[in-house]
């Protein structure tokens, strides 16, 4: 069939479209990367490079030592990963490999109403349930721990990591099973020795997307982990008070005179934020585009 | 705290659409409108006052929201409010920044408020000292043995740095008045968002010390006497204490205008000094102003 002219035109219009929405998320993040460089930057002329990586953050005392926060939101992070990538994998391997297909779809349903739930909610959850359970069954002086944060952190990242661990799964071409059952190997072997092996960098992709999840979150955190910006040392700060990067954002940003000291250290803390979900992001797409040339040239 | 002034927001809205819905038959729209932000401290008596004056004056409407002092009072230098609550003075850098943008604040003082000192009611403490308060609060002690109590760890409660209660609290126990003392909270003092949040934390746990107006203090919470020097027994705060000068830990709270009041506002700074509407302070657990 020959294109007549309209079909041509209208076709070129919806390209431009589609072109101009593409390029302009990289124009809105460049954008957000300028701004947040022209108010945060400042805040090195302000104060030292010294001062800034210092260990007490108090800024009413115009004292910005941002090392706690950074280990803060760190120590919380890490912790999150733990609880949500057994689970989160774990889970997806279920719902990909062995569940039946009833249960399949019950469970996927499941798993984006979890994804839905607002982190206000889990973090209420967590003042009113978690807090002082944690307190009692581990005797800890408070429940306002950064353990605690992990937990909650766990559960809102484990939707992120399941369900594009599980859409990585499901692009593992069935012979690949087909061809392990029929060399004698068990479902478990299977699915161990075969399909998570085979869908690797996306299983990686969950995994850091989900770490971008729990590092950015903001609400939750805030309301569980006490905010105390104390530098944590050793495994034992774990079930101590923390106070994260984007807690501290978020509380202090309302009160802050635009342009003051203040102002532009907590931008610098937003350029930190976005430099590490950067690093992610782009870490989690070469994964993605490497998975590409491998299975074409297992294809060809 | 963000909570808070959400319920505040949506209770304005709704009484301002059932104002408006009863008001179309008499035909008498709002005439001014006041915006009032700032002091969580305050946030609930200004709510009250502004309930009771729009009954009064219906041809004035007020919008009333939390978020705390240094909130209100940049929200008050931009020009987003006219009337800013505050639980402290104006510090030099927001007046520097108030005349920058062309405006001199005026203060106004409308009541006063004591700072109960909170524990858990199982902590068997029942009054402290100003210094041992900053002492704790310093981290020198840790232990509610060393105070007399049992042999539990100290958990620190303060509002966020950005609340006036944290900075009143800082100058006048963390460093007992002391200007030259550059002291700090302990690095491991849990800084809550909200005043709910130090009153549940305190209500669950026997370690916790907290402090917060007398105004949110509920009955599941224990109020710490201040020992004065000299004297045997600690003071509980209350209006009589606080106005004859025996509970030490009480302060002013403010309203701020851009400049000097006048209209509506004005009306509405008079009433708040009037007999009805500081029954409401001490109605609501505040101090009123003495005439």
């Amino acid at each position: 069939m020959k294109p007549t002219r309209t079909t041509l035109q209208s076709d070129r219009l919806i390209n431009a479209v589609i072109r101009i929405c593409g390029y302009s998320s990289i124009v809105f993040v460049t954008l957000i990367l300028l701004f947040l460089l022209g108010e945060g930057l400042p805040a090195l002329r302000v104060t030292s490079l010294r001062d800034l990586f210092g260990t007490i953050w108090y800024p009413n005392e115009a004292l910005y030592g941002i090392l706690p926060l950074i280990f803060g939101s760190l120590l919380v992070t890490v912790g999150a990963m733990l609880v949500a990538l057994p689970f989160g994998l774990l889970t997806a391997v279920f719902i990909s490999e062995v569940a039946p297909r009833w249960a399949k779809e019950g469970l996927k349903s499941l798993v984006e109403i979890l994804a839905g739930i607002p982190s206000v909610v889990l973090g209420f959850v967590g003042i009113l349930v978690v807090v002082p359970g944690l307190r009692r069954l581990l005797d800890l002086p408070t429940g306002l721990t950064a353990f605690t944060g992990a937990l909650l952190l766990g559960l809102i990242a484990i939707p992120t990591v399941v369900s594009i661990a599980e859409d990585a799964l499901n692009t593992v071409p069935t012979s690949y099973r087909h061809a392990a059952l029929a060399l004698g190997a068990t479902p478990w072997q299977t699915i161990w020795g075969v399909t998570v092996p085979a869908a690797r960098s996306g299983i990686l992709t969950a995994v850091m997307l989900g770490v971008g999840r729990a590092l950015g979150e903001t609400m939750a955190v805030m309301m569980v982990t006490g905010n105390a910006p104390v530098l944590p040392t050793g495994l034992g700060a774990l079930f101590q008070p923390v106070r994260t990067m984007t807690a501290t954002i978020a509380s202090e940003m309302g009160e802050v005179a635009s342009g003051s000291a203040h102002y532009q250290v907590l931008f610098f803390i937003g350029i930190l934020l976005f430099l590490v979900s950067l690093v992610i992001n782009v870490a989690a797409s070469a994964m993605t585009f490497r998975k590409r040339g491998r299975s074409e040239r297992v294809l060809s | 705290m963000k909570r808070a002034t959400a319920i505040l927001i949506l209770t304005f809205l709704l009484l301002a659409g059932c104002a408006s819905d009863s008001g179309a038959g008499d035909a008498s729209p709002a005439s001014a409108y006041i915006q009032n932000k700032g002091s969580d401290t305050i946030v609930n008596l200004a709510l009250a006052w502004a309930e009771r004056y729009q009954d009064e004056h219906p041809e004035v409407r007020i919008s009333v929201t939390g978020g705390g002092t240094g909130t209100g009072i940049v929200s008050l230098i931009n020009g987003t409010v006219d009337l800013a609550n505050a639980s402290r003075t104006i510090k030099t850098e927001e007046l520097e920044n108030a005349r920058a943008a062309g405006f001199e604040p005026v203060e106004h003082v409308i009541a006063r408020d004591a700072i109960a000192v909170i524990v858990n009611p199982e902590n068997p403490v029942q009054a402290l000292s100003i210094e041992q308060l900053a002492q704790i609060f310093k981290g020198e002690i840790n232990n509610w043995s060393e105070i007399g109590g049992e042999d539990r760890p100290i958990v620190r409660l303060s509002r966020e740095s950005n609340s006036g209660t944290h900075v009143y609290f800082l100058e006048s126990v963390v460093r007992q008045g002391n200007s030259d003392d550059k002291s700090l909270f302990a690095s491991n003092t849990l800084l809550l968002p909200s005043s709910e949040g130090i009153i549940s934390e305190v209500r669950d746990n026997p370690n916790a010390i907290g402090y917060d107006g007398l105004g949110y203090v509920t009955p599941e919470v224990k109020v710490l006497g201040i020992i004065q020097p000299g004297q045997p027994e600690g003071v509980l705060p209350s209006v009589e204490t606080v106005n004859n000068g025996e509970y030490p830990i009480s302060r002013d709270l403010y309203m701020y205008t851009r400049d000097e009041a006048s209209g509506a506002l004005q009306a509405y700074l008079d009433w708040i000094l009037s007999p009805e509407a500081q029954q409401i302070v001490s109605d609501l657990g505040f101090v009123p102003v003495k005439q």
